[in-house]
């Protein structure tokens, strides 16, 4: 009879959730769900607010990417007020969406997956954590929360605060940089430079040790999904949304934010409250994609920043283009640490970034308004309604780990398949379902525009659905 | 706190944004130095999947929003010595208790019937999920909570010196370095 495993919560990822793994009786895998349990309801509560205050409360979608909802939103808002935003507050906003670029990919590398990697897939699960790497390995731990620390605190210098900065507003932003400022963040640039690149050095030393996981970590051709900049390479902040398809060709390019509807429909699985966006044209099974770091390396054509640019050209030749494995998620972000630590000295260097002029202002222009950037974790979408008050009467948020969902479903399974043997559970095979979670980096408080984690753990279920056994890790 | 072994300590995260999570982490360098004073027994960051019989600090962020929230700080309630509400969520209800002037079945149309194009299913999903509440609620209006440590998030500084008091065996007053609605 058919045994389900569950392992809830995953743990070491952004976000409540939990999978269900069905065996055969043959131990092998006959279905796996990834669900995500948590359910906020931003979408509808927004209704009747001032639009002013948009940011601030979307923003609170999510503490790890706070700065990529403020971008995402201020973004919709100057849609709304049909403003173009005074050029150094593009900048600027550029350079906090950097700055958490590069936090949030410390935290992800770091933090969260590095115990895998470092630690090793099957230690000991009582240490696998960030915790137990301070205590073995304090200089790569240290590399960590020195490279996050580094990002958070640019956010804080030009925002007041590292979480949920209120310092992003519709038109611009609300303080400029002064150059005292922009001196001490150039000067903090070299370590965080040196500790990247060693990080990334490291990396593609150890990346061959994984074959298994490079194998079998949601390795499968997908679309794949990005905003490029106007000359199709690297963007972050704004820009045009590309479709490839698993090959590399472009499927389509130049998408305005306004038209995302027209190539994005979401759907509902009665199994999670994530829900599942795809590629409209072609539908639900076809029209599944990718985002996030691999994707942006998948569909850019170039970094556009010198050092990123040798160290893409190095992922490209290693690990394919476009690069199917989700496993390789980590070297892309690593990757984009070095072009966000350059893209953050280019920002400094011009002599704009100290203006005073940084905040246009206007009164709501339109109804209908989109915003679209890129998080950490990958394209965010937000999409408002307003009345003629200015007063939200609609809303529509379709977040990065979302457009994941169908991949990472996928991935779980690819990954039981392989590891997960049902005759004689382990731990370390469980850890690798869990692993391929967290390759996507997946933001699961920002994904049911909940608040909110992730929590996991394997039950084992019949066919029927009743509990058999259950791994829950103590 | 016993003297002879490390206080245990949890950071459990019910309906929040993990943004006070994040704000625990940005202790930064201060993280290594209090890695060897405590265990952290279950938090998001760790691996454990069970919560612990014999918690000696958990810090709670979030309200408490679905039957498993409830749940959960009912289990953790009855396992910790000390239990903070850690951040304007927990403390206030904060963000989530934005949804509560709407039933929870409105709030599902929106997201998964409304703002959905999926032909074939145009439901809020329920298969191994946790219901919402009617309302999302602050942890103390469910469970006896000894500490409160407020703000949006409450800052690093804040954070680490309750922690760091109790560790030395006092009662912190985090007032001076937190407030609401911060
Ligand atoms: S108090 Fe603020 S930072 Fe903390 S969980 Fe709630 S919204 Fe996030």
């Amino acid at each position: 009879m058919p045994r389900q495993v569950i392992i809830d919560p995953v743990t070491r990822i952004e976000g409540h959730a939990k999978i269900t793994l069905t065996l055969g009786d043959d131990g092998k895998l006959q279905d796996a769900l990834f669900h995500v349990t948590q359910f906020r309801g931003f979408e509808k509560f927004v209704e009747g607010r001032p639009l002013t205050e948009m940011p601030s409360i979307m923003a609170r979608i999510c503490g790890i990417c706070p700065v990529s909802h403020l971008m995402a939103s201020a973004k919709a808002c100057d849609d709304l007020l049909a403003v173009e935003i005074p050029s150094a507050a593009d900048k600027l906003r550029r350079l906090m969406n950097l700055a958490q670029f590069v936090q949030s990919h410390a935290l992800s590398f770091f933090h969260l997956s590095s115990p895998d990697l470092i630690l090793g897939m099957d230690s000991d699960p009582a240490v696998r954590n960030v915790i137990g790497l301070i205590q073995k390995f304090p200089d790569r731990a240290r590399d960590g929360v020195m490279l996050r620390k580094f990002g958070q605190q640019i956010i804080e210098w030009l925002g007041g605060k590292r979480v949920h900065p209120a310092w992003v507003v519709p038109g611009g932003v609300n303080q400029k940089l002064s150059p005292q400022r922009r001196d001490e963040i150039l000067a903090a640039t070299a370590e965080a430079m040196k500790i990247a690149r060693r990080t990334i050095d490291w990396f593609k030393t150890i990346v061959d040790k994984y074959p298994a996981e490079i194998e079998s970590f949601a390795n499968f051709p997908t679309m794949f999904a990005s905003l490029v900049n106007p000359d199709g390479n690297w963007e972050h902040y704004d820009g045009l949304l590309k479709f490839i398809d698993s090959k590399g060709k472009s499927v389509v390019e130049g998408v305005l934010p306004r038209d995302y509807d027209k190539f994005i429909a979401e759907r509902v699985e009665d199994f999670s409250y994530l829900k599942s966006p795809y590629f409209k044209p072609l539908g639900p099974a076809a029209g599944i994609y990718r985002v996030g770091p691999l994707a942006r390396l998948n569909c850019c054509k170039r970094m556009g920043y010198p050092l990123a640019d040798k160290e893409l050209d190095d992922f490209r030749g290693r690990a394919g283009n476009p690069a199917l494995s989700s496993f390789h998620f980590h070297w892309a972000r690593l990757v984009e640490i070095i072009a966000g630590i350059e893209g953050i000295q280019r920002l400094l260097d011009d002599k704009e970034i100290t203006s005073d002029f940084v905040r246009a202002r206007a009164r709501p222009n339109r109804f209908d308004g989109v915003g679209i950037s890129e998080a950490p974790r990958g394209t965010l979408i937000h999409h408002y309604r307003i009345d003629g008050n200015g007063q939200m009467r609609w809303a529509n948020l379709i977040i990065a780990t979302g457009h994941n969902n169908m991949a990472m479903n996928r991935g779980i399974k690819q990954v039981a398949e392989r590891f997960v043997d049902g005759k004689k559970l382990t731990e370390g095979m469980l850890n690798r379902v869990e692993a391929v979670i967290r390759t996507f980096d997946p933001c699961l408080s920002c994904s049911t525009h909940a608040l909110g984690q992730m929590p996991l753990r394997i039950e084992l279920r019949d066919g029927m659905g009743n509990m058999v056994d259950e791994l829950c890790r103590s | 706190m016993s003297a002879n072994r490390k206080p245990k300590v949890a950071t459990v995260w019910l309906d929040g944004c993990s943004g006070c999570h994040m704000s625990f982490l940005d202790i930064d360098e201060r993280l290594v130095a209090l890695s060897s004073l405590i265990d952290i027994v279950y938090s998001p960051v760790v691996d454990p999947k069970d919560f612990p019989t014999d918690v000696d600090v958990t810090l709670v962020e979030g309200a408490v929003s679905s039957e498993e929230d409830l749940h959960k700080i009912q289990v953790i309630r009855q396992r910790t010595k000390i239990l903070i509400s850690l951040g304007d969520c927990a403390v206030t209800g904060n963000v989530p208790a934005m949804r509560n002037s709407y039933e929870p079945a409105e709030l599902l149309a929106r997201a998964y019937v409304e703002n959905a194009q999926s032909p074939d299913s145009r439901q809020p999903p329920t298969r191994g999920l946790p219901a919402l509440r009617p309302k999302a609620q602050p942890v103390h209006e469910l469970v006896k909570v000894d500490l409160y440590l407020p703000g949006c998030p409450p800052p690093a500084d804040a954070i680490h010196f309750v922690v760091a008091e109790l560790l030395a065996g006092r009662t912190p007053d985090p007032s001076q370095l937190t407030r609401f609605g911060r």
